[in-house]
């Protein structure tokens, strides 16, 4: 055995190399622990934002929170806040039902701007040659339904065909984009790039309490305690929830599981729909390709964040709202360009979608024993 | 050799002092071990799933670190950080999976990730493949590509790999677990080479028999504690099941004879090809009947899966007939053709133990009552769920089967291996089947769990249900099954009564795939 003697131990190779840091699988965290991590992380995310801004702007970090706030809870602000809340929120609580079945429909945003162009469209197409109420039924009809088929389309793909949601999904958004495009021309001979108040007028829903956007915050209230229950208590929220943990485990017990991914996505898809004719019908009375401003993809991060719970989600979206609010605040009054609001929001949400590491793993110093041993020696 | 030097000195080739390893803080897999390999010795570690084995022998192959304890090679001691440090120690490990290129040859798989500084000559490592081949009598063509090779020729490979890089101290887990029992003889030959060569071999395994009649001493591991290290030739069966487990054990399973048996199930001629169009099984027909227990065997992948699936309704591609027979009026009832829901749906009370029990018989991140829900969520209030009768009955099962868990709000992935199997055991039979399939039942449980699976089957045999057990462990299928059958490669290559057949026998019908006849009615 020759090759014996050419491998003896070498000793030098591995000598004293303990890791300096060990990383263990934490096995469950109580609920006190996770939300102190949670709240010690937002801390230092504002710590973090405190050392950044004087250096980049000079300004006084302290002042600048101050204006966030007033950005976004100012008598004259608050409103707008709630508005967007409402709306992240209700395209949130849309997209949970898919996500929760492990169908990653990125594709919210597309189906808000179907379903708000079918409200337009709608609006501008009868209105005047109907009752108004008539408008109304038939949009109101058409918004939930050109949602619901931009949702149905890539789970009949999935469902039959196998087909990737998320490509699917993403792409339907820029059909969705160029159809609303199309529409703006036809519907508006000026070449505007918005089709505004003045032309949609007919079928307007009801403004309730004198409040402009009282009617959406009642609707998504209502939604959010639909979604939660329909979840945790329903036939359907099980089904949904069996087979995104395993569709073997869904076919063994019988789960027909084509019927649940179109059925689902088709529930999805409906509420973006509703929640594009709440935009359209009751909120701005106007329709542009930017409509649902980038909320289709937010709600994405606001369901995850919740880890799909409808009552988190109140949280998880209302502190993304209130970041991107304040920002915004933050930028007008200090004159500052708009990518300082993204470095803050970026710097808050690193920190909190980091902290869960910590609540799943715990992280140990080791003392250096390297030191240790050469004094061995 | 170096090792005569060593030996004189009265020191071992491995030793291991106090070694504690916990994962989080709940999990303590390894507490305070210590022990000793000598040279030119087989050492088996004995020890119930959980027991700490596969950790143990991971700190020494350098996956994992202890958290405290030293481990000394050749009377030094030892730093092992990762599995390189272990190599560069002399120690090599084969692992339960195999970790192999399929599409690269034996030779190729072996010499990957080799960096010993000299040009790389595929030729020379091919020749110095056969050279060790030879040596220890293995059966390997260094130039066969991975995906064509038998499990065992693959498990060939990974020995072969450690002693091409040098290792003195070969680690094997559970190296049996996948053979027939004609591979594991052969396998055993090449160890017993090795050992008289001057190796040092730990071998991990749970099997009795095994550790009798492949090791020089036994160490056995319990709840993560070091118990005994005994001597083999001064040990049994019997002293060493108390030592795992604690306390005496009866290792005898009940058989009492089929009452009135009559046909429930009847299978005939079944051709099944899997999604991509591969054919699984050709030609198989059998029946299972009331009051019996009918065994399958075979090795891992001959079919059993497809047939199981068959049955209860999962696959697609299914030709042939599939016929239940209602024993309440003994009406015929085609099943071939129908999904899971509508064979539910007329009535058939067939439950399926599958054998990925949290990939298909549960869900890993459901609560048990959630579990339990599984079957019956249909019924009830419509739209809304019902937990109150599932949660009934899971602390029912959690009391009758003595599950180990917190409470029946426990996701169960949380549960170990053995309560995971009573809860889809118990789920399975409160549904009052008339036909029982159960897909390796107690794979990966204790021997107390096992022992409680085989009654609770016997329990339903003598309830006069059908009761279908496929298994791998052939000692056991000898003890508890009426009939067995055998599957090699999608086949049926023989029905034998469960009393009078030999394990011999069952072992060579196991690998006859070849030369086998198609009519074996």
């Amino acid at each position: 055995m020759t090759d014996n003697v050419k491998t003896a131990v070498p000793k030098e190779a591995h000598a004293g190399k303990t890791p300096w840091v060990t990383i263990t699988k934490r096995d469950g965290v109580g609920l006190k622990r996770r939300i102190l991590i949670r709240v010690a992380a937002i801390f230092a995310a504002l710590v973090l934002g405190s050392i950044i801004t004087p250096l980049v702007t000079g300004d006084n970090p302290l002042s600048i929170y101050g204006t966030m706030v007033k950005g976004a809870f100012s008598e004259y602000r608050i409103w707008g806040t709630a508005q967007s809340f409402v709306m992240l929120l209700g395209i949130s609580l849309a997209v949970t039902p898919a996500f929760k079945m492990k169908f990653w429909n990125i594709g919210a945003e597309g189906q808000v701007l179907a379903g708000a162009l079918a409200t337009a469209a709608v609006m501008v197409g009868l209105g005047g040659k109907v009752p108004d109420w008539t408008v109304t039924l038939v949009m109101i009809a058409a918004g939930i339904g050109a949602g619901t088929l931009w949702g149905v389309i890539p789970a009949v793909f999935k469902a039959f065909w196998k087909t990737n949601e998320t490509l699917f999904t993403l792409m339907l958004n820029y059909v969705a984009i160029q159809l609303v495009e199309y529409f703006l021309k036809i519907a508006d001979k000026s070449g505007s790039n918005t089709v505004g108040p003045s032309l949609l007028t007919h079928g307007r829903l009801p403004v309730l309490f004198g409040q402009q956007y009282m009617l959406n915050i009642i609707i998504v209230t209502l939604l959010t305690a639909f979604i939660y229950v329909y979840m945790y208590y329903s036939k359907h929220g099980y089904e949904i929830a069996v087979v995104g943990e395993s569709e073997n485990t869904a076919r063994y017990v019988g789960i027909n599981v084509k019927k649940v991914i179109i059925r689902t996505m088709a529930l999805s898809g409906a509420i973006c729909g509703l929640m594009g004719l709440l935009l359209v019908g009751a909120t701005s009375y106007s329709i542009d390709a930017n409509l649902a401003g980038g909320n289709g993809f937010t709600a994405i991060m606001v369901s995850w964040l919740a880890k799909f719970n409808p009552l988190l989600m109140i949280l998880t979206a209302a502190l993304i709202v209130f970041m991107s609010r304040g920002a915004e605040e933050v930028s007008t009054k200090f004159g500052l360009n708009s990518s300082y609001s993204d470095i803050l929001t970026g710097i808050i949400l690193f920190f909190i979608i980091g902290c869960e590491f910590f609540i799943n793993y715990e992280v140990h110093f080791n003392r250096r024993r390297g030191a240790k041993k050469e004094e061995a020696e | 050799m170096n090792t005569e030097t060593i030996q004189s000195g009265e020191k071992y080739a491995l030793e291991l002092k106090n070694i504690t390893k916990a994962f989080g803080t709940k999990v303590v897999a390894n507490k305070n071990v210590s022990l000793d390999v000598k040279f030119g010795e087989v050492l088996a570690i004995l020890g119930e799933n959980g027991s700490g084995k596969t950790t143990l022998v991971n700190m020494i192959s350098g996956i994992y670190r202890p958290d405290s304890g030293e481990i000394f090679v050749n009377g030094e001691k030892a730093n092992i950080n990762s599995p390189k440090d272990a190599f560069s120690y002399r120690i090599g490990m084969v692992h339960q999976h195999f970790k192999l290129v399929d599409i690269f040859t034996a030779t190729e798989n072996i010499v990957l990730g080799i960096d010993d500084g000299s040009r790389f000559n595929i030729k020379k490592s091919a020749a110095k493949v056969a050279e060790i081949s030879e040596r220890y009598g293995f059966d390997l063509d260094p130039n066969k590509k991975i995906y064509n090779m038998s499990v065992s020729e693959k498990q060939t490979v990974e020995i072969v790999k450690v002693l091409y890089r040098g290792a003195d101290i070969l680690i094997l887990d559970e190296p049996t677990a996948v053979l027939t029992p004609q591979e594991t003889e052969k396998l055993f030959a090449v160890i017993r080479r090795m050992r008289n060569d001057g190796k040092s071999i730990i071998i991990i395994t749970h099997k009795l028999h095994e550790v009798l009649s492949i090791s020089d001493r036994v160490a056995v591991l319990r709840r993560g504690e070091h118990i005994a290290t005994v001597n083999t030739s001064e040990t049994d069966e019997i002293k060493l099941t108390e030592m795992m487990v604690g306390k005496r054990v009866s290792l005898n399973i009940g058989r009492s004879e089929p009452e009135n048996p009559r046909d429930r199930l009847v299978v005939s001629h079944i051709d099944l090809y899997s999604a991509d169009g591969v054919q699984r099984l050709h030609d198989v027909s059998f029946s299972a009947r009331s009051g019996e227990i009918l065994g399958i065997a075979g090795v891992a992948g001959s079919g059993q899966r497809e047939l199981l699936e068959a049955i209860a309704g999962l696959q697609n591609n299914v030709y042939g007939e599939i016929t239940y027979f209602d024993p309440s009026n003994d009406a015929m009832i085609d099943l071939r053709t129908k999904t899971p829901m509508q064979i539910r749906d007329l009535g058939v009370r067939l439950s399926f133990v599958p054998e990925d029990r949290l990939g298909m018989g549960l869900v890993g991140n459901m609560n048990i009552i959630d579990n339990m829900m599984l079957r019956s969520y249909r019924g009830g209030k419509p739209v809304f769920l019902d937990r109150q009768p599932p949660k009934a009955l899971a602390e029912r099962i959690i009391e009758s089967l003595q599950v180990v868990t917190p409470s029946a709000q426990t996701p169960v992935r949380r549960l170990s291996g053995g309560n995971v199997q009573k809860v889809l055991v118990g789920r399975e039979i409160a549904s009052a089947p008339s036909v029982l399939m159960a897909a390796y039942p107690v794979r990966g449980l204790d021997i107390n769990s096992s022992y409680m699976i085989y009654n609770l089957l016997n329990a339903q045999k003598e309830n006069g249900v059908a009761v279908i057990y496929v298994g791998e462990d052939l000692d056991v299928l000898l003890e508890l099954c009426d009939r067995i059958m055998v599957l090699c490669a999608g086949r049926i290559t023989g029905i034998l009564d469960g009393r009078t057949a030999k394990k011999e026998e069952i072992g060579l019908l196991m690998t006859k795939a070849k030369e086998v006849q198609r009519d074996n009615d």
